[in-house]
């Protein structure tokens, strides 16, 4: 067996190693604080001299998003990344990219909103995320990375699931993930597809008719309402299918516990000091990590959370995860929310003071 | 007697080899017909149907695809350049060329086209100019002629109010990474033999790796512009041809 590569990275350069080892076509970005460093990674890894992956500097977001909707189209393995503004701008490819059911990753590394916001860590774009973003009834498959060890990870992770179910794939992270440093095993290299592997796992793809085969044409618009009726339920059966088969979370000290915090990403890595801390002040604690945010772990929860006394959903925005974790518990148990706004990251004491004040008062 | 005279010595003109038998939805009159079959006959001619890919637009020609036999990817409006060139990046012997209308390109799209232009992507974009938004029912676009009336500009474009025709023609011939910037018609046998001429050395160009071709097409929208057919052509020469001066703009192809 290979040696394991040990590095210390960034989680943005993370991602950047891990495109390459994954066998990525190519990469499309723009620069924006906290994420920049995936394109300047890459450009300074020169892939297109080692595996052939194509890394460009687009003029903008929607040019970026565009580009892997081409590429992702032709049946190649695409990837761009951004931070909020730029994800806004990303919106009108994604919906374009889940109506032509193509298989594109992207990343968004979150700062905090609205508008121009701030370029310090937030996890304010989880609606955005998880409700679609664009027009249009559809799903994104979104994975929470809380460390620089997932940040790698999800890479390939979410192009085996966006092109499994040929959708569009989103790693939601922030600036904390994607700036600090971590001790972390790089995925092992991965060769790229060659034109013929493609063919086979693509036969939709747009490359050229070769063979003779009848055009494959990758398009949303259909201006027949029954036919585009049956398009969207065929959409929908779809996500049915990924919320059965690839909902992911982890839990940590939940069995004895009497509350449950719940927080993805960065939160969740505050979460588990602080269930450590209320567990030293004699509250019994447990975490409750969704890694996927679509599809959501609502039946997940809901078990986790019989007899148990309340939930505090601790993220790092205004109260929007919250949201579906009382659908998920549907009044069951008193579910509270606690977060720090516009890029301040809360402190782990500050999660057990509002566990105490807001559920065992 | 008839039957005489068909036989293949005597055929002088058909259908081209990758035209569907679909009937088009585009008004009688229209270029984008005429400009649909050029396309189709030289990907044949240049023996390119197994290895083009089309990106096809948003406004009347939105439907491309489906009367060309080849594969195709539709775009969002104004971002078949960026579509292009992750297509063309990626699979760098493909022939890859977008075809857009002024409203798409030249509007919405423009930082998509200067881009792709000025990168130099080895693609053609075939930008279809007929100085009005046709899908959308003739509302005003960038390359509306100044007093030109439109849904939108009822009383006339006035720059004052609407600002100045767009000729993204002209500055596609002055960005570095473009090879072939040219700008044709269709309206009469000559001008369509011309044209057809301009797109292949486009699409040569591409395959060979010497930069973007623009090739414009000052083009009729009849139903746009409330003309008949002939009228439409008559308009076009009068009005567009002295705007949108013919011919090539700049060719570095040989060099
Ligand atoms: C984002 C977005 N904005 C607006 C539209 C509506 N729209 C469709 S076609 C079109 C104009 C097309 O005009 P042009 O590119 O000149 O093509 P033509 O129809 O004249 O051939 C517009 C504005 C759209 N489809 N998408
Ligand atoms: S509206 Fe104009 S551009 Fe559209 S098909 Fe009719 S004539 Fe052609």
């Amino acid at each position: 067996m290979a040696e394991q590569e040990i590095t210390l990275m960034k989680g943005n350069e993370a991602i950047a190693h891990a495109a390459i080892r994954c066998g990525t076509d190519g990469y499309f970005g723009y620069p924006i604080t906290p994420q920049s460093e995936i394109i300047e990674t890459l450009a300074v890894l020169k892939p297109w001299e080692t595996t052939g992956m194509v890394v460009l500097q687009a003029e903008s977001e929607i040019a970026s998003i565009n580009m892997i909707y081409g590429g992702a189209g032709a049946g190649k393995r695409v990837l761009t990344s951004s931070s909020s503004p730029g994800v806004a701008l990303m919106q009108e490819g994604i919906t374009y990219m889940a109506g032509a059911e193509l298989p594109g990753v992207f990343i968004n590394v979150m700062r905090g909103g609205p508008g121009l916001g701030t370029i310090q860590p937030s996890q304010s774009d989880y609606f955005q995320a998880t409700r679609g973003g664009g027009n249009g009834d559809y799903n994104v498959i979104v994975l929470a990375p809380n460390s620089v060890q997932e940040m790698a990870d999800f890479v390939d992770l979410a192009f085996e699931l966006a092109f499994k179910y040929r959708n569009p794939a989103m790693i939601l992270s922030d600036g904390v993930i994607g700036q600090m440093m971590e001790k972390i095993v790089l995925p092992p290299m991965k060769p790229r597809r060659t034109e013929e592997e493609i063919m086979k796992e693509c036969p939709w793809a747009a490359m050229g008719k070769r063979g003779g085969r009848n055009p494959n044409i990758i398009t949303s618009l259909e201006l027949q309402s029954e036919v585009m009726e049956v398009r969207n339920i065929h959409l929908q059966e779809k996500y049915k299918q990924i919320r059965e088969n690839e909902v992911r979370y982890e839990t940590r000290e939940c069995e004895d516990a009497d509350y449950i915090i719940v927080s993805f990403g960065s939160a969740a890595r505050i979460g588990e000091k602080a269930i450590e801390l209320a567990r030293e002040q004699g509250i019994k604690v447990g975490l409750f990590r969704p890694i996927t945010l679509w599809p959501f772990p609502s039946k997940e929860i809901l078990d986790l959370a019989k007899g148990k006394k309340g939930i505090l959903v601790s993220e790092i925005n205004a109260g929007q995860m919250v949201q579906d974790v009382r659908l998920a518990i549907n009044g069951a148990l008193p579910v509270e929310h606690f977060g720090r706004l516009g890029g301040i990251v809360p402190d782990p004491e500050e999660i057990v003071e509002a566990l105490k004040e807001k559920l065992i008062k | 007697m008839a039957n005489d005279i068909i036989s293949p010595e005597n055929l002088v003109y058909q259908k081209p080899k990758l035209m569907n038998d679909t009937t088009m939805h585009y008004c009688p009159g229209c270029s984008h017909g005429v400009v649909h079959k050029l396309v189709a006959e030289i990907i044949a001619e240049m023996g390119m149907e197994e290895k083009t890919v089309g990106v096809c637009p948003v406004g009347c020609s939105v439907f491309a695809y489906r009367y060309l036999d080849i594969d195709w990817e539709e775009a969002p409006h104004g971002r078949a350049p960026a579509v292009a060139t992750g297509i063309k990046r990626l699979w760098q012997d493909r022939l890859v060329f977008t075809y857009q209308g002024d409203g798409d390109l030249a509007c919405i799209g423009t930082a998509e086209t200067i881009h792709a232009l000025n990168r130099g992507e080895n693609i053609t974009i075939i930008f279809i100019n007929n100085a009005i938004y046709g899908m959308t029912g003739g509302q005003m676009a960038p390359t509306t002629l100044i007093g030109q009336k439109t849904a939108t500009c009822p009383y006339g474009r006035d720059p004052e109010i609407h600002g100045y025709p767009l000729n993204i023609t002209e500055l596609a011939s002055h960005l570095q990474g473009t090879c072939y910037v040219t700008r044709q018609s269709v309206d009469t046998v000559a001008s369509i033999n011309k044209a057809k001429k301009a797109i292949r050395k486009a699409f040569e160009s591409s395959m060979q790796g010497k930069g973007s071709s623009l090739v414009e097409i000052v083009a009729t929208c009849n139903s746009g512009w409330k003309l008949t057919p002939p009228k439409a052509n008559e308009w076009m020469r009068e009005n567009m041809f002295p705007e949108y001066l013919k011919g090539d703009l700049k060719d570095t192809t040989n060099l």
